[in-house]
C-alpha cells in the first residue's frame, strides 16, 4: 500500500494509432456489401499487437523518462506468439531493468482493463500495455468497425513520478455468457445474435457503475468525462443512457475515424481524454466485455505540467489511406503472388539473443577514442541508445526484386543526428514519395516470420 | 597496401569457358568436365599432368570433391575457395601462388556455378544463420544507389545518367552480339534498354547482368616452362586482391560514387605490373559490369577516366570495341552472363583469346598493346572485395 497522504493512479498516458487508413466505403465499392461511413486505422503489414504495443510504450515512457518502471504488463486478443511470452520483446525494445517482470494478459478483450485495475490495486509502478489488430471476414461489421492500434498507461504512486489522474476506485460485475467468441486460431470472431448480448450487459453495467460510484462516494452528475467502450456496439449504446451521466460528457469514442482497437480500447481513450481534461475533472472509464469493469479517475495539477509526447489527435491527423486490396493482403485475408525471391530463412534465436540491445533496443555504440559512433555496436565500446535520435535520408532505392510481404522494398541509407550510419528499410511510407534529405525516426517492427519465429528489428520512417 | 608481387613468373598456358546461359540441361559436373575438359586440349595435357587445383564456387558445392568428382582425379589435392563474385579470380590467385612458391609445377583453377537450379530471379544469397538484422536488399538495389550519388555529384541531371547506363548496356549488348559463348547475342537498342521494366532505383532489367550458368578454367605454370606447352603463353604481371571490412555501410562520409576497394587493389596491381597510365598501356580490360552503374564508376576507380569524367567518356564511345580503350570486349557480365564463380576465369578467357588474337575477327580490338585488366569484385558499394589482375603477351 501507498504512505499515507500519497496518491496512486496514472502516471502517463500514450496512445498508438497506425499511420494508415481505410475508407470504409472502399468496402462496400468492392463487394456491394459492408462498411460503411468513415475510416478506421490498420496496422501495417510489419506491425503486430507486439510491435504496436512498443510504439505505446516508448512514447509512454518518453513524456515521464525518469519514471521508473517497476512491472510490464501486456495484454491482447491477438498475441504475436502464445506460450512464449510478448511482454518481454517489449521490455527488451523498452529497454527496461532486467530485474523488473514482463507478463503478458492475453486472449481476451477483458483482459487490457483487467491488466490495469491489477496494476492500479496493486503496489509499485507498472506500465500497462495493451494492443489488438481488429479485423473479420470481408463486409463483417467486425472488418469494419474494427481498429488497430495500442495504448501504454503507467501506473504508480507519486513517489514514482508526478500522477496526472488519481485513481478513486474501481467497480465491477462479472457474467458468463457466449455472446463473442473466437477459436484459437482463427482470423474471425463470431458473434450472437445482437439483442441477446445487450440484455446481458446492459443490468451489469448499471450494477458495476453503481458498486464504483459507492466506493469512490460519487454522484453521476460529479462524473466530467465518461469512456464508455466495449465490443458489443449496441450494448455501449445502451449502457450509456443508463449512467445518468449527459450525453454531452460522454467522450469521442474514435470509432468514426479509428474504429474499435478491442483490448486497447479502454487505454487509448484515457489516454485521448486526458489530452483534453483540466486538472479535477473526474473521468469514468466503462468497459463491457464478459461482464462491466468501472475505473474512476480525478484530473490532477501534475496533468498541466504533462506533457503529451505523441498526441492521439495528432496521431489521428498525421495518417494516409490504404487501398481496400492492400488492406485485405495486409491481414492476410488474401493473398498475392509473392516476389520470385526465396522467403527469408528464421532468425537464430541464440544468435539473436546475443544481440539483445542492438535487435531490440537499437543501441550502437561509442568509441571514446575517436568519439566515432557504431550502429551495430562495436566490441568494448560505450553503449549509445539509439531508437530515439532522429535522421536524415543520405541516398535511397525502391527495391521490386527483393521478398517483401508488401513489396516493393524502400530503403534507406540514415544518417543520424549525434552521428552514426545505419542502412535501413523505410516504413509507412510511398515508394514515390521519399527524397533525400528527408527526416525520419525509428519505429520497431517485425520483418518477417519464417518458421514461427517473428524477426523483429527497426526501420525509419518520415518523421510526420 | 603492399606487396611484392609475382610479376612474369607464372604464365597461363591453357584456358576454357563452357558458353554461358540458361544451361537447364546441363548440371555442375556436366558444366566442369566442359570448362576444365577445353583448359586441358588448350594446354595440351591432361588431367593427371595437374598437380593441384583450385575450384572455384560460390554456392554450387562443398569442398574440391566437387570438382574431384566430376573428373575423376586420383590422389590429387583440391581446393575449394569461395570469395563472392569474386570467386573464379581468387581461384586463379591461389593457383598462381602455389606454381611461383615452387609448391608445384602445374596448378589448374576452375569455376563454375550452377545458378538457374533455384528456380528464382537472380542471385540469392545462401542464408547463414542470423540475427535478423542485417540488410536484405538485392544486389541491384544496393548497387542502384550508386547512379543519383554519382550524377548527384558531378551535376548530371537524371535523364543523362539514364543515358548514360543505356550506352554502357549498349555496348555490353553490341560485344556480346560478336561472342558465341555470350549468355544474350543480340544488340539491343538504346530505346529498348531505357524501357525496361525498372528493378531497383533507376536500374531496370537490362541494367543488370545475365544470370548464368557456366565454367571456365585455366592451367598455370612456371614461365620458363611456359613454352613447353603453348608457343603464346600470357604472363602475369600483378594479382591484387582487397576484402574491404564493410565499414563503408555504416560510415557517414562515403558517398556510393566510388569503390575504395577497388582503387586500392587497383594501385596495388598497377604498382606490381609497372603500371603508371593504364588508360594508353593496356590493351583492354574485363571489368565487373554486374549493374551498369558499377561499370561507370570502376571507370574512375581503375584510373580509365578522370574523377566525374567517365559518364562522358562513356557517351563518347571511349570503351567502346572500336574506342580508346575497350572495355568488356566479351560483352561483359552483362551479356555474357554472371555464373559466380567461374566470371573471374571468364574475364581471363577473354584477356587470353584477345592477346593471343584468337578473338572472332568482328570483336578482335585494333590496338597492339599487349597488357589486358581484369577487374572481378563481390558484395556491395560500402562492403566489398575487389580483385585486379593485369596479364600480358610478353615476358619481362
Amino acid at each position: 500500500m501507498a504512505d499515507a497522504g500519497s496518491i496512486r493512479g496514472i502516471i502517463s498516458a500514450a496512445g498508438y494509432v497506425p499511420y494508415r487508413r481505410l475508407q470504409r466505403s472502399d468496402i462496400a465499392k468492392t463487394f456491394g456489401a459492408g462498411g460503411g461511413k468513415g475510416t478506421r486505422s490498420v496496422a501495417s503489414y510489419d506491425e503486430d499487437t507486439t510491435t504496436m504495443g512498443v510504439a505505446a510504450g516508448r512514447a509512454a515512457r518518453r513524456a515521464v523518462p525518469d519514471a521508473e518502471v517497476g512491472a510490464l504488463f501486456f495484454s491482447t486478443t491477438d498475441p504475436a506468439y502464445l506460450d512464449k511470452t510478448n511482454a518481454t520483446a517489449i521490455h527488451a525494445a523498452l529497454r527496461l531493468d532486467s530485474d523488473s517482470p514482463a507478463f503478458d494478459f492475453c486472449g481476451a478483450a477483458r483482459s487490457g482493463v483487467g491488466a490495469l485495475r491489477v496494476a492500479l490495486e496493486g503496489s509499485g509502478s507498472s506500465l500497462v500495455v495493451s494492443a489488438d489488430l481488429r479485423t473479420g471476414l470481408p463486409t463483417s461489421p467486425d472488418e469494419a468497425a474494427g481498429g488497430d492500434g495500442a495504448a501504454a498507461l503507467l501506473v504508480g504512486d507519486d513517489t514514482d513520478g508526478p500522477v496526472i489522474a488519481e485513481f478513486l476506485g474501481a467497480g465491477a460485475a462479472t457474467g458468463e455468457f457466449v455472446d463473442r467468441w473466437r477459436k484459437p486460431g482463427d482470423s474471425r470472431s463470431k458473434v450472437w445474435e445482437e439483442r441477446f448480448g445487450e440484455t446481458r450487459y446492459v443490468p451489469l453495467a448499471e450494477r458495476a457503475w453503481n458498486a464504483a460510484l459507492k466506493a469512490t462516494a460519487l454522484a453521476p452528475e460529479s462524473v466530467d468525462r465518461l469512456v464508455v467502450t466495449g465490443l458489443h456496439a449496441r450494448a455501449v449504446r445502451a449502457s450509456i443512457r443508463r449512467l445518468g451521466v449527459d450525453a454531452s460528457r460522454v467522450v469521442d469514442d474514435l470509432g468514426a475515424v479509428v474504429g474499435n482497437t478491442g483490448t486497447a480500447q479502454p487505454g487509448l481513450l484515457i489516454a485521448s481524454a486526458l489530452e483534453q481534461a483540466n486538472p479535477g475533472e473526474v473521468i469514468a472509464l466503462v468497459v463491457l466485455a464478459d461482464g462491466v469493469d468501472v475505473l474512476i479517475f480525478r484530473a490532477t495539477d501534475a496533468l498541466t505540467a504533462y506533457d503529451h509526447t505523441s498526441p492521439v489527435a495528432d496521431q489521428i491527423a498525421a495518417a494516409a489511406d490504404l487501398s481496400y486490396g492492400k488492406f485485405l493482403t495486409w491481414r492476410q485475408m488474401v493473398t498475392v503472388e509473392p516476389p520470385r525471391r526465396p522467403e527469408p530463412a528464421r532468425v537464430s534465436s541464440s544468435a539473436a539473443s546475443r544481440v539483445e540491445d542492438w535487435k531490440f533496443g537499437f543501441v550502437g555504440s561509442r568509441d571514446e577514442r575517436d568519439a566515432g559512433l557504431h550502429l551495430p555496436p562495436a566490441p568494448g565500446e560505450t553503449p549509445v541508445p539509439m531508437a530515439d535520435a532522429m535522421g536524415t535520408i543520405v541516398a535511397f532505392t525502391v527495391d521490386r526484386l527483393a521478398y517483401s510481404q508488401s513489396p516493393p522494398v524502400v530503403f534507406a541509407v540514415v544518417d543520424f543526428d549525434g552521428g552514426g550510419r545505419f542502412p535501413l528499410e523505410l516504413t509507412d511510407v510511398d515508394a514515390d514519395d521519399v527524397h533525400i534529405g528527408d527526416r525520419v525516426e525509428m519505429t520497431f517492427r517485425r520483418l518477417f516470420t519464417a518458421d514461427g519465429i517473428h524477426d523483429y528489428f527497426w526501420k525509419a520512417r518520415p518523421r510526420r | 597496401m603492399s606487396s611484392n608481387g609475382i610479376k612474369d613468373r607464372v604464365a597461363i598456358v591453357g584456358m576454357g569457358c563452357t558458353a554461358f546461359g540458361e544451361r537447364f540441361d546441363r548440371g555442375l559436373d556436366d558444366l566442369v568436365i566442359d570448362g576444365a575438359g577445353q583448359a586441358f586440349a588448350s594446354a595440351g595435357i591432361d588431367k593427371n599432368d595437374v598437380d593441384a587445383y583450385w575450384f572455384g564456387t560460390a554456392q554450387s558445392g562443398m569442398s574440391g570433391i566437387t570438382l574431384a568428382r566430376p573428373l575423376k582425379l586420383e590422389g590429387k589435392p583440391v581446393t575449394r575457395v569461395e570469395n563472392y563474385c569474386a570467386t573464379g579470380s581468387e581461384a586463379l590467385r591461389q593457383a598462381a601462388y602455389a606454381v611461383a612458391s615452387g609448391a608445384y609445377d602445374v596448378a589448374m583453377a576452375v569455376g563454375a556455378e550452377k545458378v538457374k537450379d533455384s528456380g528464382y530471379a537472380g542471385l540469392n544469397a545462401f542464408p547463414i544463420p542470423s540475427d535478423g538484422t542485417g540488410r536484405t536488399l538485392t544486389a541491384a538495389a544496393m548497387f542502384s544507389m550508386v547512379a543519383p550519388a554519382y550524377a548527384k555529384k558531378y551535376g548530371v541531371d537524371e535523364a543523362q545518367i539514364g543515358e548514360v547506363l543505356a550506352r554502357i548496356a549498349w555496348k555490353n549488348h553490341f560485344n556480346g552480339a560478336r561472342n558465341p559463348r555470350a549468355q544474350f547475342r543480340k544488340e539491343m537498342s538504346l530505346e529498348t534498354i531505357r524501357a525496361s521494366p525498372r528493378v531497383a532505383g533507376l536500374l531496370g532489367i537490362l541494367d543488370c547482368a545475365g544470370v548464368a550458368d557456366g565454367a571456365a578454367a585455366a592451367i598455370v605454370v612456371r614461365a620458363e616452362d611456359a613454352h613447353r606447352y603453348t608457343d603464346r603463353p600470357i604472363y602475369i604481371k600483378a594479382l591484387s586482391f582487397v576484402a574491404g571490412n564493410g565499414s563503408g555501410l555504416t560510415d557517414p562520409d562515403y558517398d556510393y560514387t566510388h569503390f575504395p576497394e577497388v582503387e586500392v587493389s587497383a594501385a596495388d596491381a598497377y604498382a606490381q605490373a609497372g603500371i603508371t597510365d593504364p588508360r594508353h598501356e593496356l590493351a583492354m580490360a574485363e571489368v565487373h559490369d554486374c549493374f551498369t552503374p558499377t561499370e561507370l564508376v570502376l571507370m574512375e576507380d581503375l584510373g580509365f577516366a578522370e574523377r566525374g569524367s567517365a559518364w562522358k567518356e562513356a557517351l563518347a564511345g571511349t570503351f567502346d570495341l572500336d574506342g580508346a580503350l575497350p572495355v568488356n570486349p566479351d560483352g561483359g557480365l552483362k551479356s555474357f552472363g554472371h555464373p559466380v564463380g567461374a566470371s573471374g576465369l571468364r574475364m581471363m578467357f577473354e584477356c587470353w583469346l584477345q592477346l593471343r588474337g584468337e578473338a572472332p575477327d568482328d570483336r578482335r580490338i585494333a590496338n597492339e598493346r599487349p597488357l589486358a585488366l581484369t577487374h572481378n569484385l563481390g558484395g556491395y558499394p560500402g562492403e566489398m572485395v575487389s580483385f585486379v589482375s593485369i596479364v600480358g603477351r610478353d615476358a619481362g
